[in-house]
């Protein structure tokens, strides 16, 4: 197993306790395209960023290829999201200031890999996904799926274990999330690349392959998708 | 921390972005060390210009000169007047070993000279003996200074002082041995002395002419009585102790009380150079305190704006933060782009300041221009308050977290 989550919980504690994990038991392997679906508020938010290595957890084992993640300092965590895991948000998280190919190439920055190797890469990845004659453009230049592709172009660059999506389609009208997810598929079959999605839109979920439904910050359900049938809304097209 | 051309463009990214507020931040700083280093160079000049004035005088000299009583002392009724006298010469020289040399003078003021034609009117005469060199150094252009010889022969030789010399040889040359006028009598030139310090002993030396004292005393009829007697305090004697001896001497010749002040007035060279020091040290602690105030202010500015800045890029710092920007690397882009920011502004103005005291230095022809530890030291407080200033707005940065970044959305 790539992932493997045992028995997890996390509070918060602003003013009054809000116990939203409250023991997730989950696994996770290598090459699966997987959604995790829920309510607002059920928690999964919470578990992707504690998948993501962005947050800690109270109690329970989080495995990531057999290394266990706990209680790492600042710069591990950030050394371990920088090599294993890719992100992409909602809202892109672009930086504004940025050309496309800079936003790109910047986690291989944080690596220390030299201008050269890193541009060559970037341009490579942006060739890819058809943005070549956008490299130079500034996030406010482009449309809401350039915007995304480059995001993913990002996530991507580092070849990371595991890519983490933030309702990847939550900015973008139909057409575009299809696309998108469509890209997402591409990059699973292709790459090889472990997609994990959290989304509330249930045609969003009906492209991936396994659907993880959490409910109050437990794991309800685990559809298998391969046919993807979950949906009736989602058959043809993503429901906006 | 790493340093090659992707912080730089990093850095120059941040600052670039909003250029007017990191202008109108830098600015802050600019001004201080402009402040700073103005203020500092002019306070050299100043001193500098202060200290010509005083060019060729004798630090060590005491200067002595008869009053009226203001105590009855030994029978004697207060408000009488005495004078110095050449026996006091002997005195001083025979009774303190402690003094150098010791110089009578009289001086006749507002007499009119004139050789061939050309004329200057109300110059002083003055009379003094060989000694006087040692009181004021003169920078002789021609000829001799007095002598000994010239006193003890009662020669009528004088040496002139330079106003002197500029209007009675308009034509310039050496005017050794032509016979000027002065008053009624005729003097031969020995000299020209070129000082032009503005110390004043009877009359500035640029508008004298010296000659020996034995001539003048004739020549006013003065007997013994002189107008002031220099000295000079032999080195490692405490020129006021010597001053306290001075005046119990002169006292007790004179039948005045020791307390007396006003019946014997006495100029201590050493003093007057002590406090003109003891100002200098003071203006010099006003600046650096006004000038670090300033400067102080401007970090001050560049923190605030910065603490803005980070507020401000919650996001983008979160977004580094969770594609693999450690704590470190996001502390150093902030501490160097205050530092940069800091060190910019303050470098600026540092050359501006060199540039400007550099003109004032060659237009006025005293030396304005701070050293170069100076600015050196300045750069070094520079970079110190860059630091300091990115302090707080960079463990502010650090403590961002990526999931902040998406949570602002």
């Amino acid at each position: 197993m790539l992932l493997e989550l045992k028995g997890i919980n996390k509070t918060y504690d602003n003013g009054q306790p809000l116990h939203v994990l409250k023991g997730i038991d989950l696994s996770i392997d290598k090459g699966e395209f997987v959604s995790i679906m829920g309510a607002s508020g059920s928690g999964k938010s919470t578990l992707l960023n504690i998948l993501g290595i962005l947050d800690n957890y109270d109690s329970g084992e989080y495995y990531i290829d057999g290394k266990l993640i706990r209680d790492l300092s600042e710069s591990a965590a950030a050394g371990y999201r920088n090599r294993l895991i890719g992100f992409i948000f909602q809202s892109f998280n672009l930086i504004a200031f940025k050309t496309a190919v800079e936003n790109v190439e910047l986690p291989l920055y944080y690596q220390g890999v030299s201008r050269r190797r890193r541009h060559e890469r970037a341009m490579e990845l942006l060739d890819k996904f058809g943005l070549t004659q956008w490299a130079n453009h500034y996030p406010n230049e482009m449309s809401g799926g350039q915007k995304q592709r480059v995001a993913i172009a990002r996530a991507l660059i580092t070849d990371p274990t595991i890519l983490l999506a933030d309702e990847p389609t939550g900015a973008l009208d139909s057409k575009t999330s299809e696309d998108v997810m469509k890209l997402f598929t591409q990059i699973n079959r292709e790459m090889g690349a472990t997609i994990i999605i959290v989304t509330h839109e249930s045609g969003v979920a009906n492209c991936t392959d396994k659907i993880i439904h959490i409910k109050d910050g437990l794991i309800g359900r685990i559809e298998d998708n391969r046919q993807h049938r979950a949906s009736m809304f989602g058959t043809n097209t993503i429901m906006k | 921390m790493r340093l090659d051309f992707d912080t730089y463009r990093e850095i120059a990214d941040a600052l670039v972005r909003n250029k007017s507020r990191s202008l109108l931040t830098g600015f802050g700083i600019f001004w201080g060390i402009f402040m700073l280093i103005f203020m500092l160079g002019g306070s050299k000049g100043v001193k500098e210009q202060l200290a010509n004035n005083f060019d060729g005088f004798a630090s060590n000299m005491i200067g002595l000169v008869s009053g009226t009583t203001e105590m009855p002392y030994e029978g004697f009724k207060k408000g009488r007047y005495w004078n110095l006298t050449t026996k006091d010469v002997d005195r001083l020289k025979s009774m303190l070993p402690e003094l150098d040399e010791i110089v009578p003078e009289i001086s006749a003021w507002g007499q009119d000279c004139s050789y061939e034609g050309h004329s200057q009117s109300s110059i002083s005469m003055k009379g003094v003996t060989g000694g006087y060199t040692k009181i004021e150094t003169p920078q002789l252009k021609y000829g001799r200074y007095i002598n000994d010889a010239d006193v003890i022969n009662e020669r009528k030789v004088c040496v002139i002082g330079r106003t002197i010399y500029e209007s009675l040889f308009p034509e310039g040359g050496d005017p050794c041995g032509e016979m000027i006028r002065i008053g009624s009598i005729y003097f031969k030139v020995i000299g020209v002395d070129m000082a032009s310090s503005n110390i004043s002993i009877n009359g500035s030396s640029r508008n004298s002419a010296v000659i020996p004292i034995s001539v003048i005393q004739k020549l006013l009829n003065r007997g013994e009585v002189l107008d002031i007697i220099l000295m000079t305090v032999k080195p490692g004697y405490n020129a006021t102790q010597v001053e306290k001896k001075i005046r119990t001497l002169m006292a007790r010749e004179h039948h005045f009380s020791p307390e007396d002040k006003p019946a014997l007035y006495c100029v201590n060279a050493a003093d007057m150079f002590k406090l003109i020091d003891n100002i200098f040290t003071g203006v010099d602690f006003m600046v650096w305190l006004i000038g670090l105030g300033t400067i102080l202010a401007g970090a001050i500015g560049v923190s605030n704006i910065m603490m803005v800045t980070v507020r401000e890029r919650t996001t983008e710092i979160g977004i580094r933060r969770a594609i693999g920007a450690t704590p470190r690397d996001i502390l150093s882009q902030i501490m160097m782009e205050s530092v940069s920011l800091t060190v910019m502004a303050g470098t600026s103005g540092l050359v501006l300041t060199v540039l400007i005291l550099e003109i004032i230095e060659k237009v006025s022809g005293t030396s304005f221009q701070i050293n170069f530890w100076t600015a050196l030291i300045s750069l070094l407080l520079l970079s110190v308050l860059g630091v300091l200033s990115g302090l707080a707005p960079a463990s502010r940065a650090m403590g961002i977290k990526p999931v902040d970044a998406m949570r602002d959305e």
